[in-house]
């Protein structure tokens, strides 16, 4: 006999309430940081040298600005994913909720003041 | 809590170390560490919105001898991670999952990570030379 209601299985979620949602996203995440990393990359490793009138001007280009727009939001998702798997295998306890807390909200503001200092050089 | 004296499972210590339980520890380690370089990515975009000023101070600290030494150690972070992460996204596609496929695959990451670092440091210096 089956303890589960009809409805929860329906859903198939599991016991965890989200299925796959925190593993598809990893792997969404990953997925669009691979194209996004390598052009960091290859973008410093061509002008490794930028003094502070030629990077302004570089973030001011379009490409620029929307590629690291959209890195510095997938790539806080991908560390809030991956830090939050890692501080439940090793925190426990109320330390455990307060570093999630901690983490979710330092990504958070990450990527914003992120956003805004790139809106800011590129206007 | 009371300490239960039922043997425990073997732990990491039994077993010899195989290329695939320290690649797999290793993208952990390098994850932890990418992230930190996350927060000096967001430092760096925040001196250029900040001015001149701040932008040389950022700057000078990432070329200073100790500031070159985490761009590096990041680069090679980054290569790894990311052709290990090609390498778990084939594994959820159900593909390279044997026991000698699963290890070459890592010797093929580790060279990638190696020669990538190599590659754009190489480049770099020479850029900054020439």
């Amino acid at each position: 006999m089956s303890l589960r209601t009809p409805l929860s299985a329906a859903k198939g979620l599991g016991s965890a309430r989200e299925g796959a949602h925190h593993w598809w996203m990893q792997r969404l995440t990953s997925l669009a940081l691979l194209p996004l990393t390598l052009w960091l990359a290859i973008s410093i490793v061509m002008f490794p040298e930028m003094d502070y009138a030629s990077a302004v001007a570089w973030m001011q280009t379009p490409v620029a600005a929307i590629a690291m727009s959209l890195l510095v939001i997938s790539l806080f998702y991908h560390v809030q994913l991956g830090l939050q798997v890692i501080i439940e295998d090793y925190v426990g306890g109320a330390l455990k909720i307060a570093s999630l807390i901690a983490l979710n909200f330092t990504c958070i503001v990450m990527v914003f003041v992120g956003l805004y200092s790139i809106i800011k050089v590129s206007f | 809590m009371s300490v239960s004296q039922r043997p425990l499972s073997p732990h990491l210590q039994v077993y010899s170390w195989h290329l695939t339980m320290a690649l797999s520890i290793l993208h952990r380690m390098t994850g932890v560490f990418l992230s930190f370089g996350a927060v000096a990515l967001v430092i760096v975009l925040v001196s250029m919105a900040s001015g001149a000023d701040a932008y040389s101070c950022i700057h000078d600290a990432l070329t200073h001898p100790i500031g070159l030494l985490f761009l590096f150690a990041w680069t090679f972070a980054l290569y790894f991670h990311m052709a290990n992460g090609v390498r778990h996204l084939v594994w959820d596609a159900g593909l390279g999952l044997g026991k000698k496929v699963a290890s070459s695959s890592g010797w093929y990451v580790l060279a990638f990570a190696v020669l990538a670092t190599a590659a754009s440091w190489l480049s770099m210096v020479m850029g900054v030379l020439v």
